[in-house]
């Protein structure tokens, strides 16, 4: 068998058995919880009867993905060349703020408006990863302990700037506070009509939101540029070897920051398929935790687009089953148990099954040098 | 730092200088804004409820840290903590809850062990998979064993918060001086330049007190002989510095590195134990960062006990403070400004002293931009100082944070970690 062969087949059976390990384990918990894991099983694939709760589960479930495969792709990056971007969830909170205020101060050609939108997203969420980049190349300070630091310190800014200089009317009776209502040319238009070709109904509520076409073309396009241009070349030559890379002329401190920027300008853009296709305003209870489990997202997907995409769609897709799991009787938030466990094995899985690719490249290159001891090969 | 031969000595009476000024500097602006809580009994009592998570946490990052693993899972394993002591509380009382919390923070540490060094995941990702798993776990246990319903749904629990605990630890206060005549509380209501200060932070760490929280106190010195004083402490901290070479003189260094990252998740899960005291319940979410203000207190602290304990006060202090009096955290921009012209000053007569190294001019320019922003820096501060009558939660809370970003930025170069630290470490493997 062709070792390239060996090592995906390899690499697919350690996530499969992570993935089954992971259910195993919730298993007993459901058990434990005096709940079946049939019936809990069943829930994730109930989409419902009529066609319209079929329509609301598969729009859920991809209004769920759409965020995090942003944000997976947001930690990716930094993680290809081991730059641990634990902020993203810092980034796009205090993006998400800065983006719906200014988006809703002008009214523009809807064009120009979502456009003027991405950008602040963007220019925010990088400027922000700015600050443990330079942190890092001047003063050398982990950017693992800055960004935690900087996470706290975007959530508590992102809270004030929202019930403070940012905030905007409140209804009577309204528990959060929110940004001013953004105006309808910042509306991002629905996809419902890939529903309606299929001559099925519209999803109630925001509908398909038609972020998801940014998203892919991102993908696409982060994909284009991390494997096909020379600055991807040099995030991965960086991550793999960096005093190779450093011989070979590539600046460390120019691809920390310029990663880092990149990272953070991505993350920046995460609350925007919610402000733009379904909220319209950021609020107090605008949905949290997006970056952290970007970083799950990432790991599953092995830091690459499609892989990323993949995992995205199974969190999407865990994540929706909150209700039917309510309706079988189970504790929904057996979700959260399965991802932190699918994650955890995952990366065992990773390391167990690339120590066993090691060993099979060690063995043959043992046989072909015609030696019987195996050859040391430096990790 | 001071000569070797004179470094204990020196180091010991710099401490007690360093207090007795902060403690004068205290009262000075105490005096001037009229903030009485600055020093007030009630604050620190507060502040020491507060300082012991966080102190917990970081002991618990030390350990874990000094025997080079990462352990950016303290939080999830603070909230296992959390959740358990809650549960055990509320059935059995104070010491079962104790105990209840320490194991589930400790399985934590074991989780975060087998990843890291049994397989050898990187520190980063498995701590960062704990702390999904942590709150998910936690969570779900609520949602089944919280529910209404149940017995404990009967007895006050929700789904995110557990019924009020059946006991508390006993307190006690030091005769004379903080109970009865109390003393040091009289002293401290004549509210007397200094002398009233004193008491106050002394009545503060006396009165009432919590036996636990002594014997959390006293885990300090603890670790501090264990890592510092022993046989195994030393090849602990071998671990950390340099495996391979702990590997060849006969250290199980494996071994090692699972007992000192499952007593680390028995330190966060302790931590976490002290929060529920606090509240006298489990509450969701009530960790509040608190493993990672733990780990900065440890980075604060240059990864050594007595640095840690000081980062963990200060924390904890800027949150009793709050939780007393939010206008009285104002005066805390005066304080700012008074260690700025400090500063200043120290600078000045070091460069009006005669007899300069010749490469100290050429760093003049850089030296005098310095001290030009600390200028500036402090009549920022008085100015707001003069202006602002009370910061909004938000910036008081990020203070911990803002501070240790202050620190790495200030003496990250002269900060050191253990050598192997976070290094993927496996037997009979060269580097």
């Amino acid at each position: 068998m062709p070792a390239g062969l060996f090592r995906a087949l390899l690499t697919v059976a350690g996530a499969v058995a992570a993935i089954v390990v992971a259910i195993a384990i919730s298993s007993v918990a459901i058990l434990a919880a005096g709940a079946s894991p049939m019936q809990a099983f069943a829930a994730f694939f109930d989409f419902g009867e009529t066609e319209r709760s079929v329509v609301n589960g598969i729009a859920t479930m991809l209004n769920r993905s759409v965020p995090l495969f942003i944000a997976g792709l947001a930690v990716a990056i930094g993680f290809r060349m081991n730059l641990f971007n634990i902020g993203v969830e810092g980034q796009y909170k205090i993006a998400a703020v800065c983006a719906a205020y200014v988006g809703s101060l002008f009214v523009a050609p809807a064009p120009i408006q979502i456009l003027v939108i991405i950008v602040v997203a963007a220019a925010v969420g990088g400027l922000y990863a700015l600050i443990p980049a330079v942190m890092k190349v001047t003063r050398g300070v982990n950017e693992v302990i800055s960004t935690i630091m900087l996470n706290y310190i975007a959530i508590q800014l992102a809270a004030f700037l929202v019930r403070g200089p940012f905030t905007g009317q409140r209804t009577e009776g309204q528990l959060t506070t929110n940004t001013p209502l953004l105006p309808e040319s910042a509306w991002f238009p629905n996809l419902n009509v890939l529903f309606e070709m299929f001559g099925l109904p519209a999803p109630r509520g925001g509908g398909l939101w038609g972020f998801l076409v940014v998203a892919i073309l991102l993908g696409v396009g982060l994909w284009v540029l991390l494997e096909r241009t020379r600055f991807g070349f040099d995030v991965k030559a960086s991550g793999l070897n960096p005093s190779a890379a450093l011989a070979s002329g590539v600046n460390p401190k120019k691809m920390v920051i310029s990663a880092m920027v990149l990272s953070g300008a991505i993350a920046g853009l995460i609350g925007l398929p919610e402000i733009l296709g379904d909220k319209h305003t950021f609020g107090s209870n605008f949905t949290p935790g997006l970056g952290f489990l970007g970083i799950a997202v990432a790991l599953l997907g092995r830091n690459k687009p499609a892989g990323i995409a993949v995992a995205a769609l199974l969190f999407g897709f865990l994540d929706r089953a909150q209700g039917p799991l309510q309706f079988a009787s189970v504790p929904p938030s057996v979700i959260m148990i399965m991802q932190g466990a699918i994650v955890l094995l995952v990366v065992i899985a990773n390391e167990i099954t690339s120590r066993i690719a090691m060993r099979r490249e060690e063995r043959r290159a043992a046989q072909q040098l015609g030696r019987n001891t195996p050859v040391e090969v430096a990790a | 730092m001071t000569t070797v031969a004179s470094t204990k000595v020196r180091k010991y009476h710099l401490a007690l200088i360093g207090v007795a000024l902060l403690i004068l500097l205290m009262s000075l602006v105490r005096i001037m804004s009229g903030a009485n809580d600055i020093t007030s009994s009630g604050t620190f009592a507060a502040a020491l409820m507060l300082a012991v998570p966080i102190g917990l946490a970081g002991l618990g990052g030390l350990w874990a840290e000094r025997a080079g693993v990462v352990n950016i899972g303290l939080e999830g394993m603070m909230v296992l903590g959390t959740w358990f002591a809650g549960w055990a509380g509320y059935q059995w009382g104070a010491m079962a809850a104790l105990l209840a919390g320490l194991i589930a923070g400790a399985l934590g540490g074991l989780i975060h062990a087998i990843a890291t060094v049994t397989f050898g995941v990187d520190h980063i990702i498995s701590g960062v998979a704990i702390n999904l798993l942590g709150p998910g776990v936690t969570r779900f246990l609520s949602e089944v064993l919280y529910k209404e319903g149940t017995g404990a749904g009967e007895a006050g629990a929700g789904i995110t918060t557990s019924p009020a605990l059946k006991s508390e630890a006993p307190e006690i206060s030091l005769p004379l001086l903080s109970s009865g005549p109390d003393w040091l509380g009289s002293l401290e209501r004549t509210h007397w330049f200094l002398l009233s200060d004193v008491a106050g932070i002394l009545r503060g760490l006396t009165h009432g007190v919590d036996v636990l929280v002594i014997l959390a106190v006293l885990l300090l010195p603890l670790t501090f002989f264990v890592l510092w004083h022993t046989a195994f402490g030393l090849r602990l901290r071998s671990a950390g510095e340099n495996p391979w070479a702990a590997e060849s003189l006969g250290v199980n260094v494996p071994l090692i590195k699972y007992v000192a990252v499952v007593i680390s998740g028995a330190f966060a899960g302790l931590g976490g134990v002290f929060l529920v005291f606090v509240s006298t319940k489990y509450v969701e979410g009530q960790t509040g960062g608190r493993g990672f203000i733990g780990l900065a207190a440890m980075i604060f602290g240059n990864w050594r006990p007595g640095g840690l304990a000081a980062g963990a006060a200060l924390f904890g202090y800027a949150d009793g403070l709050q939780l007393r009096s939010s206008g009285a955290v104002t005066s805390f921009l005066l304080f700012g400004a008074a260690l700025l012209v400090i500063y200043i000053g120290i600078k000045l007569r070091g460069m009006l002293a005669s007899g300069q190294p010749a490469e100290a001019v050429t760093r003049g320019a850089r030296e005098y931009t310095l001290m030009a922003a600390a200028a500036a820096g402090s009549i920022v501060l008085i100015w707001l100082w003069l202006t602002v009558d009370k910061l909004p939660d938000e910036f008081v809370n990020v203070t911990p944070h803002v501070l240790t970003l202050l620190v790495l930025l200030v003496a990250s170069q002269r900060l050191r970690m253990p050598k192997a630290d976070g290094v993927r470490y496996r037997r009979g493997e060269q580097h």
